[in-house]
């Protein structure tokens, strides 16, 4: 008997329990393609579909994820002065990147994907993959040290205020992924910005204090390692004297590129080795995912270019101004600092809430570009932009559209 | 021409600008005037190897009996090499190059040899016909016997244009559909076909309104198709233009400089008829894709016509494509357009006295075991056509391309104005992984499959649906491949929500169905979009 009849048996009845149904034809659609042919209309269909386009989408981001995972680890050792090296204390490292970050991915997954099944459930049509990619994108999005139950209350506030209610996937004006992010930053702002939330497994980020290991370090993983024979985790690590715990833009915004580079190196902060949200720090891979993404041809390559010249436009202008230690900064410096590159690849690109038009995907991302920069480095109360201009352009989005649509209808009228 | 100066200046141009990359490398030691010299003379050296290795190659060449003069024959390549311009044979026509669309290859090509078809029913089908009523009035009965040419129904609506028997026979059915509307009216045909005689009005002598007149009592009309709208014309507007595309883009479509073989005479004639209907002009659509071949040549010497080339992927031959392109509708207008066949039969009428509505059919597509070309009738029975040549009779048999085809029924009847049966596997069956993983190579136009690494496979296609339908969620895929200067998916969407302004500002009476069938196809939702741009026309027909 195939793995098809034993799944055919156990379809639970659509009517008796509706919500089971939908769940249960979720994951059949997943081991399965449908049966089902075309009727009217063309009689043969591209192999693409929605699942297959948000699955690129995650597989783009791997790298993130795999790199993420480490890092989180090699901050909280570097805080506290142990293995400075990448390599030193890798399976210390990766154990503590996946105390803190599976939790996450699985509470950002069940509640997100639970909320689509009851909606879907309740409207009686099949399960919409657009959680496949904000469910994958939100713990990469996130500081590291992140209450696992404010995370699910920003995803259960984004999938329903931002989602659910606009009509589900296709309909949103906002990325989810950002608005759960929004959520967190206007209502604890506290775990999401200053100095105090990039570093894991400390209650407070100053000299002398003790790590917080729960059971997984000190039962579960010690035992192991112990068994393995390796180093375990040691309950009196503590962070070193003078560790701030600042990323490199709340340096560069107090003393410039020099400052930065008095802290990190400019290859730590090209491969990532800096404190920052969890998937954005290491800029190599983020490249690789968007090249992914461009080659496949799943992103739109005008957003990301358009970006880039926004970026580069305004910061030039602002070099010419050069006020502050911070306006100083260059182009590549501002890229290789900060979240600007995962932003391109994978949040301005989500094609429901972008610019639908081709010249508006150009102007879409230029303008991002441009007012990120803009809130970075002249907003001292928010020391990242792209975020909220993404949210900003979001909304104009629609606006863009429109008036690119008018100049079409204006040409065709004047044929006349 | 690339002459031997433009040719030596090119080599120039690339080897200096590979100096400064050169100075550099040795700015270590030496002095700038040393290296300007020796620079110098490495782009001589160079020079004279490069022209003496491309004249070696030309004679080679000459000795192989290859032209090196008009191909601009060279050992280094030029930029022309990779983007090819305007084909030489086109001369000063007009030629019109698009980069937007997309090449379905399938297997099952029809071979370029014509068979006799042994079919003995054929059927006009009202169905086939946009807007017409329901209900015909038929006008012989069941057992009646009928010449080719003799009406056998006409629409209450417009009650003077005939719709004609494409052959002699007895009526043998009047197939009724939904609320006794009639679906199809049968002719079992004779063994020779008797024509009916036609007294042919001479188009130098005869005014439009007697032409059009002679149209609608002939039948020939109704081989007529007005745009927009896609229908029979209205008998009281003259058209714009009259268009005909002379290739057909479409997955597997017939070869038209295949079927115009031997037909010289009739289509020349039948485009000196068309260009008595209308105010305008009668635009011809060239294939100006082969940079060598050129078109047959009743195509490139018919006379009395607007010709323009074009280049460039499906749905380039797509008649409402080139119409967008030549001399794009405006408000108010209709323009007319015929496949090269109907202009046969318009041709054959006006030459020989007789409705000859004799077609040349490609049956194609992986399932049938001989894919060649067949000569009948407009109407001919399916079943008929691919007697003894299925390999498996649960296919999905088309009338047309598989793009905008209408699936028919093994008993059923070719479409009126289809020149193209197509079968192809049914894909009623799971697969595993198949949305990620799949087996089978399958068409798209995504970049997450691997298709760009063998371009020339054609492929064995299946009627899946590869995946279910969803919101639209992906942008600028229509754009893709729809060359038409509009948005596509905000047309789709604003025809969903019925915005009559907006459709109507988006160009919605430039497009018919086949002109969106590749953007159907592309969806990654899934969405219906031939059907939703249908519903958009005939909201715009009820308004205006």
């Amino acid at each position: 008997m195939s793995l098809l009849n034993i799944l055919k048996r156990i379809e639970p009845d659509k009517k008796k329990s509706p919500f089971l149904h939908t769940l249960y034809d979720g994951f059949f659609t997943f081991a399965y393609a449908p049966d089902t042919v075309t009727k009217d209309g063309v009689h043969i269909r591209d192999g693409m579909d929605l699942k297959r386009l948000m699955v690129h989408v995650v597989i783009a981001m791997q790298l993130c994820y795999l790199f993420g995972t480490y890092n989180i680890g090699h901050q909280h050792f570097v805080a506290a002065g142990q293995y400075l090296g990448f390599l030193e204390g890798f399976h210390l490292k990766l154990a503590h990147g996946l105390i803190m970050l599976l939790p996450a991915f699985v509470v950002a997954h069940v509640v997100g994907l639970g909320i689509e099944f009851y909606y879907a459930a309740k409207k009686g049509h099949a399960i919409e993959e657009g959680f496949l990619v904000s469910g994958a994108l939100i713990p990469l999005i996130m500081p590291p040290d992140l209450p696992i139950w404010i995370l699910a209350i920003s995803i259960a506030f984004a999938v329903i205020i931002g989602k659910e209610a606009f009509g589900g996937t296709g309909m949103n004006i906002w990325n989810i992924a950002l608005l759960s992010r929004v959520f967190i930053f206007f209502a604890y702002p506290l775990t999401i910005s200053g100095d105090q939330c990039w570093i894991s497994g400390f209650d407070k980020i100053a000299g002398g204090v003790t790590a917080n290991y729960g059971w997984w370090h000190t039962g579960f993983f010690n035992t192991l390692f112990d068994w393995m024979g390796l180093d375990g985790f040691n309950k009196a690590t503590t962070i070193v004297d003078g560790f701030s715990g600042a990323t490199p833009l709340a340096l560069a915004y107090e003393g410039g590129w020099e400052k930065v580079t008095g802290v990190f190196s400019e290859s730590q902060l090209l491969w990532g080795m800096v404190p920052g949200s969890i998937g954005e720090t290491n800029k190599v891979f983020i490249v690789f995912g968007a090249l992914f993404l461009i080659i496949t041809k799943v992103a739109s390559w005008r957003i990301m270019a358009g970006m880039v010249v926004g970026l580069i436009g305004t910061t030039l202008m602002l070099n010419a101004i050069g006020s502050t230690p911070f306006m100083q900064v260059t182009w590549y410096q501002h890229m290789l600092m900060g979240s600007f590159l995962f932003a391109m690849a994978f949040m301005a690109t989500d094609p429901v809430t972008a610019a639908s038009t081709e010249k508006g995907k150009w102007i879409y991302g230029i303008l991002i570009g441009a007012i990120g920069l803009i809130i970075r480095v002249m907003n001292p109360a928010y020391p990242e932009g792209w975020m909220l201009a993404i949210l900003l352009m979001n909304t104009f989005a629609p606006t863009i559209d429109y008036f690119i649509l008018e100049s079409n209808i204006k040409k065709r009228l004047n044929r006349v | 021409m690339k002459t031997l100066p433009t040719k030596s200046a090119g080599i120039l141009i690339f080897l200096m600008s590979s100096l400064p990359v050169f100075a550099q490398s040795s700015s270590a030691g030496g002095s700038p005037l040393l290296i300007g010299l020796i620079a110098t003379c490495v782009i001589l050296v160079l020079w004279a190897l490069f022209t003496l290795a491309s004249n070696l190659l030309k004679i080679e060449a000459k000795k192989h009996g290859i032209d090196t003069e008009k191909s601009g024959f060279s050992i280094i390549p030029w930029i022309s090499d990779f983007m090819p311009g305007k084909p030489k044979y086109i001369g000063s026509d007009r030629y019109i190059k698009l980069s937007k669309g997309h090449d379905i290859l399938l297997e099952g090509e029809a071979k370029p040899e014509i068979h006799v078809a042994d079919v003995h029913r054929f059927a006009i089908k009202p169905t086939d016909f946009h807007g017409m009523s329901p209900i015909p009035k038929v006008e012989f009965e069941i057992g009646q016997s009928v010449k080719a040419g003799d009406p056998i129904f006409y629409d209450k609506k417009m009650d003077t244009i005939q719709y004609c028997s494409p052959v002699s026979g007895e009526i043998v059915a009047i197939e009724r559909g939904e609320k006794r509307s009639i679906s199809a009216v049968v002719v079992l045909a004779d063994k020779n076909i008797q024509y009916k005689n036609f007294n042919v009005p001479s188009i130098e002598q005869t005014s439009r309104e007697e032409l059009v007149d002679f149209f609608h009592s002939s039948g020939l009309w109704a081989l007529i198709n007005e745009r927009p709208f896609d229908r029979v014309p209205d008998a009281t507007k003259i058209p714009a233009n009259i268009f005909i595309s002379t290739f057909d883009t479409a997955p597997l479509a017939p070869d038209a400089n295949f079927i115009i073989e031997g037909n010289q005479e009739s289509f020349q004639k039948g485009l000196d008829v068309l260009s008595k209907l209308t105010s305008g002009k009668v635009h011809l659509g060239l294939d100006g894709r082969d940079s060598k071949k050129s078109p047959h040549a009743t195509f490139v010497n018919a006379t009395g016509v607007e010709k323009a080339y074009f280049a460039g992927k499906h749905p380039v031959g797509n008649v409402g494509i080139q119409i967008h392109h030549v001399a794009p509708i405006k408000a108010g207008q209709t323009v007319w357009t015929l496949g090269i066949q109907e202009v046969i039969t318009i041709g054959r009428m006006f030459l020989y006295q007789k409705f000859d509505a004799s077609r040349i059919i490609a049956l194609t597509g992986s399932e049938l075991k001989n894919p060649v070309y067949v000569k009948t009738f407009l109407g001919a029975n399916i079943g008929d056509l691919l007697i003894g040549n299925l390999k498996n009779p649960e296919s999905r048999i088309i009338s047309g391309d598989v793009l905008s085809g209408k699936q028919v029924h093994a008993d059923g009847f070719l479409c009126f104005r289809d020149d193209q049966v197509t079968v192809i596997k049914e894909g009623n069956e799971h697969e595993l992984f198949g949305w990620l993983l799949p087996i089978e190579p399958r068409p798209s136009i995504s970049g997450t499959f691997p298709n760009f690494l063998y371009p020339d496979h054609k492929f064995e296609a299946n009627t899946n649906t590869h995946g279910e339908k969803r919101a639209m969620v992906v942008t600028g895929q229509y754009e893709e491949v729809l060359p038409v200067d509009t948005y596509p998916q905000h047309l789709f969407k604003a025809i969903l929500s019925n915005d009559l302004e907006k459709m109507e500002g988006l160009g919605i009476l430039e497009l018919t169905e086949e002109d969106v069938a590749l953007c159907e196809f592309v969806c990654t939702s899934k969405n219906p979009i031939q059907q939703i741009l249908r519903q958009g026309l005939e909201t715009v027909k009820e308004q205006s």
